[in-house]
């Protein structure tokens, strides 16, 4: 095994686990990692909230696809595609904190270090909750995954990349004490940690 | 209220007009700052709040300790490795788990290499941009540019070429209207100094340094197993050592060690003949704006990290100095016990939580995270829309973290001033040397851009200790020692019944502590005070203020409207958001908003 460096179709779950829906771009590739295999040429990967970590990963790709909560204005739970030069893409100078870095400035970054995309595809989800900390995905989120999943599967089959289902369970995507069932079950009640306060109150 | 001074030594008027600093992202909240303004533009109060509730307790009570770190691995996409290097440490505190040499060589290396990694792309991907105008290096003279790049290192990538190419790309990005890269910032502010040709070379570094980051991460790949998130266990590292295979998968044989050993090579370089050199290039346009000193010339702490030998926690081993540093007294570095109850405590006088008795501040083994979100009487607007905070009152959801009752800075600056004081040559002499090439006093060290130079000096500490312990690991593994885990506590049913355990590292951002308490082989009680939280902290119980706030205190603004100078110094601190994507919404998002009123 050589040390991954990116592969020419990358596909990518971005946000995070912690924060309620945000956690969906996470929550499909661990889906589609757990019930699909595919050729060397695809590489699916836990993108987590890693910012320019992630930035040669895209300038190695040539075709993207992004799983991720968005904010379109849409009502919640709407799965909504975006595609191409819509997917947007810069980056802000004005940050508070480098941790603001999303990942409109790894697409940004990545082409300015010459990085060229075919074609990228976001399959986005209009969040219901992002600010219940230490939960999960809403049940509406949730039952996006499967269209989502499906909506990239034909996707990478219309790239020439077809999808194999798998017979034999694959090594987990990520550490097995944050995978969805774990971190669902394993979750403090509301009795031995305080969930008010989640809500932000700033504007 | 009129003046107030406070007992740490700064004098707060909030009589003049309010500027707010809110950085906007897709989870709302996180870090906002508000600073009261005279006459003159020059801030006279400042206010620092953490507008966002978390605690790991909420998430991590009744789980297996030894899950702990995948989940503080989440809390943060920059510091990712190192919480859970501090979470691992935890466990192996409470539990008393001795790890093999190897495996703290390993973490070492992985911990060095997050030091390397973001003092780098802090420095040039965030901070620089508050000095450099990227968008003025579009008037520069590429023969200039090249003339002045090779009197300040011999860096190859230096021709005029080079950087007639880089403006031409620069210029295509900046042409591109809404969509460029470089589109929202305060380009053309009267604060930013440099000459158009600084500002090429800076941003052609920009360019580089994004690039050459990427070596740099496989290091956590080869000895994390993986890449973003790299693979961490306690008890040791989860990384075997099959020093004679040839691609076993995950094991480190001497492919491995050879393309870790290349890349530190490459990082050291490129330390050194980039980001030193910019450094000084960059500071010597600014010998004038020695704003932001804050605490850093009287209160400072550093937990120290990088022990040089397995388990040994002392300051003896930590390579990175450990101590606190009280009232300016250089000369005296106080000892400090984590465990000790009247050390670390944290108060919630004005942060937005219970205590029963909140004269007191609580040990982080005893902490207690109860929400309580009251505005004070003086606060404008309402519980859902703040205008602004009454910072008389509760105003913040961070607590107030103090040693011994004492507000202190953290971070790269801590640490250098903390080893100079202890004349620890390989701090004290690269501070000598820049303090003598920018020709300024050691007074200067204390200010946002001694700050900033102490990071970077920092990344060439952690890039020449990378390859020491490279260099180690490599003796040991061929002195017939592979063990890079100790399992023999692995099964809780050999845990104790309780048990309570401290971890820490120096985090890149500054001292970065986890306490956990384990009943019945479960997690009871789990609180983190991160290094944001000691300097981003409101005031205390007897009015304190905390680092973020010292440090913006007499600084004079050039537009209120256009805050780079607040930037500048909160940015120097390398502050810690919570981290979430805040990605795709459609229209290019402002990041931090502004008001003034």
């Amino acid at each position: 095994m050589s040390i991954e460096t990116g592969r020419p179709v990358l596909v990518l779950g971005i946000g995070n686990i912690l924060y309620a829906d945000e956690g969906f771009g996470v929550r499909c590739v661990e889906e589609l990692h757990r019930r699909w295999s595919f050729s060397d040429d695809v590489l699916v990967m836990d993108g987590g909230t890693q910012g320019l970590y992630l930035v040669h990963f895209v300038k190695a790709a040539r075709r993207v696809i992004v799983f991720d909560a968005i904010d379109y204005g849409e009502p919640p739970g709407t799965l909504k595609l975006v595609r191409g030069a819509d997917v947007p893409k810069f980056t802000g100078a004005k940050k508070m904190s480098l941790h603001q870095t999303g990942f409109q400035d790894v697409l940004s970054a990545a082409e300015l270090l010459g990085g060229e995309l075919d074609d990228i595809l976001l399959i986005g989800v209009q969040a219901v909750e992002l600010e219940d900390y230490g939960g999960s995905l809403t049940a509406p989120v949730r039952a996006r995954i499967e269209p989502a999943l499906t909506m990239a599967l034909d996707q990478l089959a219309e790239w020439g990349h077809p999808a194999t289902a798998r017979s034999t369970p694959a090594e987990r995507l990520m550490h097995e004490g944050i995978g969805l069932a774990e971190y669902e079950t394993g979750r403090p009640s509301a009795e031995d940690a305080c969930r008010v306060g989640d809500r932000r109150f700033f504007n | 209220m009129a003046t107030v001074s406070t007992p740490n030594g700064f004098s707060l008027d909030n009589a003049g007009r309010r500027v707010v600093v809110d950085p906007v992202t897709r989870i709302e909240g996180h870090m906002r700052v508000e600073v009261n303004l005279d006459s003159d533009n020059v801030i006279r109060n400042a206010v620092s709040t953490g507008t966002m509730w978390r605690g790991l307790e909420v998430i991590l009570k009744g789980r297996d300790p030894r899950d702990a770190w995948a989940f503080t691995e989440r809390i943060c996409g920059v510091c990712t490795g190192t919480h859970a290097l501090t979470s691992v440490r935890a466990v192996e505190n409470a539990l008393d788990i001795k790890i093999p040499e190897n495996a703290n060589t390993i973490r070492n290396i992985m911990q060095l290499t997050l030091q390397v990694h973001d003092h780098l792309v802090h420095f040039y991907h965030l901070h620089a941009l508050d000095w450099v105008d990227v968008v003025s290096g579009l008037k520069a003279d590429p023969k200039a540019t090249s003339e002045l790049a090779q009197s300040i290192s011999p860096w190859p990538k230096s021709s005029p070429g080079y950087f007639r190419d880089i403006q031409a790309r620069l210029r295509k990005f900046v042409e591109s209207g809404q969509l460029g890269p470089f589109k929202n910032a305060y380009w053309g502010h009267p604060a930013y100094k440099l000459p158009p040709e600084a500002n090429l070379m800076a941003t052609a570094h920009y360019l580089e340094a994004l690039d050459f980051q990427k070596e740099i991460v496989k290091i956590h790949t080869v000895y994390g197993g993986k890449n973003p998130h790299p693979n961490w266990l306690v008890g040791g590292v989860p990384c075997p050592i099959n020093i004679d295979g040839t691609g076993g998968v995950g094991a480190i044989n001497m492919e491995r060690l050879n393309l870790v050993s290349s890349i530190i090579d490459q990082s050291i370089e490129f330390v050194n003949q980039v980001y030193i050199p910019d450094l000084i290039a960059i500071a010597g346009f600014y010998k004038d704006w020695l704003y932001g000193g804050g605490l850093s010339s009287t209160s400072l702490m550093s937990y120290g990290d990088i022990p040089e030998r397995a388990n040994d926690y002392g300051d003896k081993s930590l390579l990175l100095p450990r101590g606190v540093i009280l009232n300016g007294k250089l000369d005296e570095i106080h000892e400090i016990d984590l465990g000790a109850p009247d050390q670390v405590q944290e108060f919630v006088n004005h942060s937005w939580y219970k205590y029963a008795d909140e004269s007191k501040g609580l040990h982080p083994w005893d902490g207690v995270t109860e929400p309580n979100y009251v505005l004070g009487p003086n606060a404008k607007g309402t519980k859902t829309r703040i205008e602004a905070l009454d910072e008389g009152a509760k105003y913040s959801w961070i607590k107030s973290p103090r040693w011994k009752g004492h507000a202190v800075e953290v971070g790269p600056l801590a640490r250098y001033v903390i080893g100079y004081a202890q004349n620890k040559p390989e701090f004290k002499e690269p501070v000598d040397q820049l303090l003598k090439a920018l020709d300024v006093p050691v007074a200067a060290l204390f200010s946002t851009l001694g700050r900033t130079a102490a990071r970077g000096l920092e990344c060439a500490w952690a890039a020449e200790k990378l390859r020491y312990f490279q260099d180690k690991l490599v003796k040991t593994i061929k002195a017939g020692d592979q063990s890079t885990a100790n399992t023999a506590k692995w099964d809780p049913s050999s845990w104790p019944k309780s048990a309570k355990g401290v971890g820490f590292t120096e985090a890149p951002r500054g001292a970065l502590g986890h306490w956990i308490r384990i009943e019945n082989t479960k997690i009871a009680n789990y609180q983190a005070v991160v290094p944001t939280t000691w300097n981003g902290s409101p005031r205390d119980t007897k009015g304190n203020i905390g680092a973020f706030e010292a440090s913006l205190l007499d600084t004079p603004m050039a537009d209120p409207e256009q805050p780079l100078e607040i930037l500048r110094t909160l940015h120097s601190f390398d502050p810690c958001l919570a981290c979430s994507t805040h990605v795709m919404a459609p229209d290019g998002q402002e990041v931090t908003k502004v008001t003034v009123r």
